[in-house]
């Protein structure tokens, strides 16, 4: 599975057939996006120590909201069990702290046994389909809270405090943190953005068009759901970490609560499910939404998931699918278009087959 | 001697699980929904039981007589409505409905009545048992549950396979189109199977809160134990699905005979390990969904 030997051979044989990627052009977004990062990373020296912690948040929202999308907006899986991994990845930094490591430097190894454990867990819940699979994915996640709930060497039921971070001033804390999560949720986006512009994106894509064509053109949909499947849970995987570091606690009824899930899925409807701005327009809506309803306890969610309900079934596009269906803008061009070829010295010769082998893996 | 009480109690709750899946297979079968609201419905009817009842005067076992039929009128108008208008979108955007519904649901009731615990207050009959053993006890309640569960079971067998409009509702779900084609409404039949199931999670909400305290929170669980009911017994399987209550009832005895605290983890290591060696369950049709 050669994932930038995949995406140029798409692209060399797009070009002769006049098929292009959405964007005019990738090095101009490639310097926004990197603009907008820098100035992000700049933010703890801009704006107040509340309004950081939002960002970071944010962050931890994004990361968990790309996830899902990626489950259920590409790969066609709907978990509502993704809290499994958050909570997961929380406790795994919590068990590393203890051992002496450094809180921080534990997220990504916390993410990635987070994938670890997400395989065993993929060969049992992939056996149902469709809402089977939803609920089967739930049960999972309640069966890890309960099993980390009764282990009382770490915490038990009423959690327990990370260790470690006591050393660092209030304020190299919270920048500490924040870039962690900046760093976290850029790595997120653009694994997100890499896998589909590579041939893990065409199999997906193909399997959302239609999944019998796909498998009798050779397509190795059950791998890439199953790919999806790990990335997913490293995704949250380290969302739930940065979860463990910023609040230096971790409850199990917390971090294994559904409500990260149905913040994860709502912010992916209402923004746009199947494109990567989604999630980014969908967690800026939720958070603005959250500001202006903090003092009204669970008001927010109510007002949120009616306007996610309402928008799964009148608006399945979300607001940023709806606001660009003719305006073909995409920040993240993962997709193709069909069109005639701008200028004619564009139009190569058409390769030689490629060997069955390479367009099979 | 508690081991065979363990049992026993197990196959008791195991009945009261048959009645809450019921509904939950029954959407799934005819609709193809998955309705992850179907715990918090329950919920909801033990609300609506504790608010009405004082108002009808009736005594609270009979709570069902108001709540039921409530429920299934609710029942028809939300699938009429809103669930239809999802379906026809397409399976995905049922399963996307019915947990923001679920949520929704949830903090409303939040919201509405704090999140302390309330329950169905029967009075002393809920202390009332057959003693077969000094130490095996039955309680009436939990009897009657079991009794209800297997009625309602068997009811919805003779319904879908000796009336007219059970043979409709078994029409419209083996083939939508075809039956749409000699001339039936599968729209009014859908209503018909929704008011069913919400009529029997209404039964089922009830027991739960004669049993125990139910809170806003409380749903998700209700929907959990419910749907490992189903896939234990094996999906399409009504009385697979009573067969599999009674699993996840017994396992979760017994894992709570081992340590209190492992009672739901039992269930779930249960279900899991179905999944792992027989994924279309006890009694399952072969293709599993």
């Amino acid at each position: 599975m050669s994932a930038p030997a995949g995406a140029e051979l798409g692209s060399k044989g797009a070009a002769a057939r006049g098929v292009t990627r959405g964007a005019r052009s990738t090095t101009g977004l490639g310097a926004l996006w990197v603009a907008v990062v820098a100035l992000l990373a700049f933010m703890p020296y801009l704006v107040s120590q509340a309004d950081t912690s939002i960002l970071l948040n944010f962050f931890v929202l994004l990361t968990m909201a790309t996830m899902w999308n990626l489950l259920a907006g590409y790969a066609g899986m709907v978990s509502i069990g993704q809290q499994a991994f958050v909570g997961l990845g929380a406790y795994g930094v919590l068990v590393l702290a203890d051992a002496g490591f450094n809180p921080v430097a534990a997220i990504p190894v916390a993410a990635v046994m987070c994938a670890a454990i997400s395989l065993p867990i993929s060969l049992l819940v992939f056996r149902l389909r469709g809402g089977y699979f939803a609920i089967a994915t739930w049960v999972v996640a309640d069966a890890a809270s309960l099993v980390i709930s009764s282990n009382s060497s770490i915490g038990g039921g009423t959690g327990k405090t990370v260790p470690g971070m006591s050393s660092l001033g209030p304020r190299a804390f919270e920048e500490v943190t924040y870039w962690a999560a900046l760093a976290v949720v850029v790595v997120a986006v653009g694994l997100a953005y890499a896998l589909l512009r590579s041939r893990l994106g065409l199999v997906l894509a193909a399997v959302r068009d239609n999944e019998v064509g796909a498998r009798s053109a050779g397509a190795r949909v059950a791998t890439a759901r199953r790919i999806v499947y790990l990335v997913a849970a490293l995704g949250c995987g380290a969302a739930g970490a940065l979860l463990a570091v910023s609040q230096l606690n971790v409850q199990p009824a917390s971090v294994f609560g559904v409500q990260w899930s149905a913040e994860m899925i709502f912010v992916t409807m209402i923004g746009g499910i199947g494109t990567i701005e989604g999630p980014v327009l969908g967690t800026i809506v939720f958070f603005l939404l959250q500001q202006n309803l903090a003092h009204d306890g669970a008001w927010y969610l109510i007002i949120f998931g009616s306007l996610a309900v309402a928008i799964a079934i009148w608006a399945p596009r979300g607001l940023w699918g709806t606001a660009t269906s003719r305006l073909r803008v995409q920040l993240f061009p993962v997709g193709y278009h069909v069109g005639r070829p701008r200028r004619t010295r564009d139009v190569v010769p058409e390769p030689p087959a490629a060997p069955p082998a390479a367009s099979t893996t | 001697m508690s081991w065979v009480n363990a049992v026993i109690q197990g196959i008791m709750t195991g009945g009261y699980y048959a009645l809450f899946a019921c509904g939950l297979s029954l959407l799934f079968g005819v609709m193809g929904i998955i309705n992850l609201a179907h715990g918090d419905l329950a919920v909801i009817a033990g609300y609506v039981a504790v608010l009405l009842v004082p108002e009808t005067h009736l005594p609270v076992v009979w709570s069902f007589l108001v709540v039921v039929p409530i429920f299934a009128i609710g029942g028809y108008v939300l699938q009429r409505t809103l669930l239809q208008a999802s379906l026809d979108r397409d399976p995905f955007t049922t399963l996307l409905v019915t947990f923001g519904l679920s949520v929704v649901a949830e903090n409303a009731l939040l919201e509405a009545f704090s999140s302390n615990g309330q329950s169905l207050n029967i009075g002393s009959l809920i202390a009332y048992s057959f003693n077969p053993t000094s130490t095996i006890s039955l309680s009436y309640l939990s009897l009657v549950v079991l009794g209800v569960a297997v009625v309602v079971l068997g009811a919805l067998q003779l319904f879908l396979s000796r009336t007219s409009t059970g043979r409709l509702v078994r029409a419209v779900a083996d083939d939508t189109e075809a039956a749409q084609l000699v001339g039936v409404n599968y729209r009014h039949i859908f209503g018909i199977a929704a008011a069913i199931a919400f009529a029997t999670v209404a039964l089922a909400g009830i027991a739960n809160g004669m049993y125990t305290e139910f809170a806003p929170t409380t749903g998700p669980a209700n929907l959990l134990f419910a749907f490992e009911s189903v896939v234990i017994g094996g999906i399409g399987s009504l009385w697979g699905t009573l067969v599999g209550g009674i699993v996840l009832g017994v396992a979760q005895q017994i894992g709570a005979q081992i340590n209190p605290a492992y009672q739901v983890l039992a269930g779930h290591v249960v279900f899991l390990a179905v999944l792992a060696v027989r994924p279309r369950g006890l009694f399952g049709l072969r293709t599993a969904p």
